[in-house]
Order: structure tokens, then C-alpha cells, then sequence
């Protein structure tokens, strides 16, 4: 079904809209490669979370197709798709009347693992987002955020799944915390080779994670561009970006 | 009181599914409960197989009063569950009963617990008036009471009745605060 040069996910002429007034998405086209992690970068309102939603058919376009793995996401078993995706989001969403065990043991449990393997898997994914083992018996009422977001991606991460889909997951963090996650995230990226798609608003969080930035504006996509590229661009939609990202940089280099 | 909630629940799980039959279901079980107890008794009195005996009649009755707050807060408490908390269950790939048995039923259990106290204390005082058409039980005391003008009879009705009422409230309000603890 999949080779190696095919898209892990394409986005083939995709529009979607709530009803004829109001069109979130216009016409994307948009590829992404495996292994990669492409930036979903733009402002409030330009189609950033709905352009993720559509790839775990969260969201159905209402014209063109999402294909993962050459797969339209309607041709999907909807369950099966979204078991191959991880998934997580900025509110967490940690279900609170379980443990942290038991809030990233749920998905494998429900593909029928065996508990031996689970509760390695568990102990395994919780290492790998740089939480102790006693953490495992905890409510989530009992973490901070950063716990919180850690355990988050845990739990999509626990059933090994070749995609994961992130939704501003450090957007609620404080600037500290957020800046060791993000350090974090990345040097587990370069060894887990995930194909990752990322919304962000933040254009530093865009370059020190991004293998590609994918700029979305008012429903479209504006350009892709790597890193480097989008520092030096002319172009005068990026260009504000870069600007107000220096901005910042110059006030601590004064 | 079991079989309203063996009605009940499912009844709220579906208006979870189906907003579109909300207005129909509230409004209904809110019609029914507006009616008063005896003018229920009175009004089931003719029905064929219903109207027949009254155990028959007390127990639909029982029931129909009880659903209203039984149906109300399962919907309410699945309502209640946190969007993101919803979403992420969705987006990880759960199936609709699996999102059910896994987080909604846990986290509507509470308020769902309430309706199902308020849903008893309403039984207990209906049980009672069903004596008026032969149903028998501590409300026969009661009634029987007031027509010799006996305090005693009345009491021998009044105080267990209250009582069972009382001992439901608190027993269930155990089981409630129980499983709030548990979910957290």
C-alpha cells in the first residue's frame, strides 16, 4: 500500500468549509514526507487545526481528498486511521478519573495488548518524555502543566503509532518549561524519526522544530519553507514573522 | 426505581447521540412530571392491561416520575464532560461505546447519581399516595389515619415512610461522595 517515496500524508485540492459562507480551508495541496516534522505555521483563524483535524478525519473535506499512507481518510476504518495517528493537543485532554498509567495504557489495552507488554510500554513511554516511574499511580489533577503535557504525549505515543499530529501542545506552558519541553521534543524527534505535523503560532517554536514550515494564511497555504529559507525570505508575508521574531531576539542580544 | 434507570440511562445516552429528540424526550418526561400523582393514578386508571391492578398502575407511574431526573442528569453529566477530554479520546481513535464505557459514563457518574437520589425521594412520596387506589403499602397506614382521625395510624405510616425516604438519601449520598473520591 505504501512505498517509500509516496507522501506519508497528502493533501490533494482539500476545501473545507462550516456552510457556503464560511470556508475554513481553500484548495490545499500539500505533501508530507516521512520521518518529517513540518510546521503548520499562521495566525489565529488561517486554517492551521483544521488542516491537522482533516488527517484524523476529525474534520472530512468538503472537496478533495486527505490520503494517508495513499489512503483517502473516508476509505479509512475511521478507528483503524486514527490507532496509526497519534494525537495531542494543547488542553491535553487527560481523561481525569484515571491514573497516568492507566491514560496511556488505554489505547493499547483496547487493541487487546497483554499486560506484561503494556506495562512495559508504559514504563518505556513515560522515560521517553522524561517522567519518573512513580508518576504512573498519579491523577492528573496531582501534575503541573508540563506533567501534564508530558503525559499527553505519552499516551500518543504509546501504541507506536508512525504519525503524530500536535496540535500547539506547549502553547499553554510557561516560557521556561515550554523551552525545556521544546528541547526535549526535539532530540526525541531526531531519534524516534516520527512523521510529526505541528500547529504552532510561535515562529521560534516553527524553527527549532520544524524540518519544514508550511506558512497557512486565511484558509490557504501561503509557502513552504525550510528553516534557513524562511529566516532569509523577501517575501513580505514571512517577513513580518521573522521581523517580530528578531525583535525579541534583539532585545536579549542588547 | 431500577427499572427507571434501566429506562432512564439509556434514554440520556441517546440524547447524547440524537440531540434532535432532546426537545422531545425532556418535554415529555417534563409533562409527565408536572402532572400531579393522583391525577396520574386517575388518568393510567383506564388503560386496559395497565388499569387492571394496581401494582400494575403504581409501578408505571413510579417509573414515569422517576425518569425525568434520572434522563436529565445522564444527559446533563455526558454533556458535562470536558470538550478537549472528548476530543482527544476521539482523535486517539476510541469507538462511540468505548468513549462511553471508558469516559463518559466515569465522569457523568456523579451528577447521573444525583438524579437517581432525586429520582428516589420522588418514588418514596408517590409509593406512598398510591395507597389512595388500593396499592397497599405504608401510605394505607396514613390514609387510614386521617379517616379514624388516629395520630397513631398516621405515624405508624408517616414516620417509617419518612424514614426509608431519609435512609435511601443518605445511603445513595454515600455511594455518591464514594465514587467522587474514586475519580480523583
Amino acid at each position: 500500500m505504501s512505498d517509500q517515496a509516496e507522501p506519508v500524508v497528502q493533501f490533494v485540492n482539500v476545501s473545507y468549509r462550516i456552510d457556503p459562507q464560511r470556508t475554513l480551508l481553500q484548495n490545499l495541496n500539500l505533501s508530507i514526507d516521512r520521518g518529517e516534522t513540518l510546521m503548520l505555521l499562521g495566525r489565529s483563524g488561517s486554517g492551521k487545526t483544521t488542516s491537522l483535524k482533516l488527517i484524523n478525519r476529525l474534520l472530512v473535506p468538503f472537496q478533495g481528498e486527505v490520503r494517508v499512507e495513499g489512503t483517502s481518510t473516508t476509505q479509512w476504518d475511521v478507528v483503524q486511521l486514527r490507532r496509526h495517528i497519534g494525537y495531542a493537543i494543547q488542553e491535553v485532554g487527560l481523561f481525569p478519573h484515571y491514573t497516568v498509567h492507566q491514560n496511556i495504557a488505554l489505547i493499547p489495552k483496547l487493541e487487546g495488548w497483554e499486560r506484561a507488554r503494556i506495562a512495559a510500554r508504559v514504563a518505556e513511554v513515560l522515560q521517553v518524555v522524561g517522567l519518573p516511574s512513580e508518576f504512573a499511580n498519579r491523577y492528573p489533577n496531582q501534575l503541573s502543566g508540563g506533567q501534564r503535557q508530558r503525559v499527553g504525549l505519552a499516551r500518543a505515543l504509546a501504541a507506536d503509532p508512525p504519525i503524530l499530529l500536535m496540535d500547539e501542545p506547549f502553547g499553554a506552558l510557561d516560557p521556561i518549561t515550554r523551552a525545556e519541553i521544546q528541547r526535549e521534543f526535539k532530540q526525541l524527534q531526531q531519534r524516534l524519526r516520527k512523521t510529526v505535523v505541528f500547529v504552532t503560532h510561535d515562529v521560534g517554536e516553527a524553527l527549532l522544530l520544524g524540518t519544514r514550515i508550511a506558512l497557512m494564511e486565511s484558509g490557504s497555504l501561503h509557502g513552504i519553507y525550510t528553516p534557513h529559507d524562511f529566516v532569509h525570505s523577501k517575501d513580505d508575508h514571512v517577513t513580518p514573522y521573522v521581523d517580530a521574531f528578531r525583535m525579541s531576539q534583539q532585545i536579549l542580544a542588547a | 426505581m431500577s427499572l427507571a434507570i434501566l429506562v432512564g440511562v439509556p434514554l440520556g445516552i441517546l440524547l447524547t447521540r440524537r440531540p434532535a429528540l432532546k426537545a422531545i424526550i425532556l418535554g415529555t418526561t417534563n409533562v409527565i412530571q408536572t402532572i400531579p400523582s393522583l391525577a396520574l393514578f386517575g388518568l393510567l386508571l383506564p388503560l386496559p392491561w395497565l388499569g387492571v391492578r394496581a401494582d400494575r398502575i403504581t409501578i408505571t407511574a413510579l417509573v414515569l416520575y422517576a425518569l425525568l431526573p434520572i434522563v436529565r442528569n445522564t444527559y446533563t453529566g455526558i454533556a458535562g464532560v470536558d470538550p478537549p477530554v472528548r476530543e482527544a479520546a476521539e482523535g486517539m481513535g476510541m469507538t462511540s461505546i468505548e468513549l462511553l464505557w471508558h469516559v463518559e459514563l466515569p465522569l457523568a457518574t456523579p451528577v447521573l447519581l444525583t438524579g437517581v437520589r432525586i429520582a428516589t425521594a420522588i418514588t418514596i412520596g408517590v409509593a406512598t399516595i398510591a395507597a389512595a387506589i388500593g396499592a397497599g403499602g405504608l401510605g394505607e397506614f396514613i390514609f387510614r389515619g386521617l379517616a379514624m382521625v388516629d395520630t397513631h395510624v398516621i405515624l405508624a405510616g408517616a414516620i417509617p415512610a419518612a424514614l426509608m425516604a431519609l435512609l435511601a438519601d443518605s445511603a445513595l449520598g454515600l455511594l455518591q461522595t464514594f465514587m467522587q473520591r474514586r475519580n480523583h
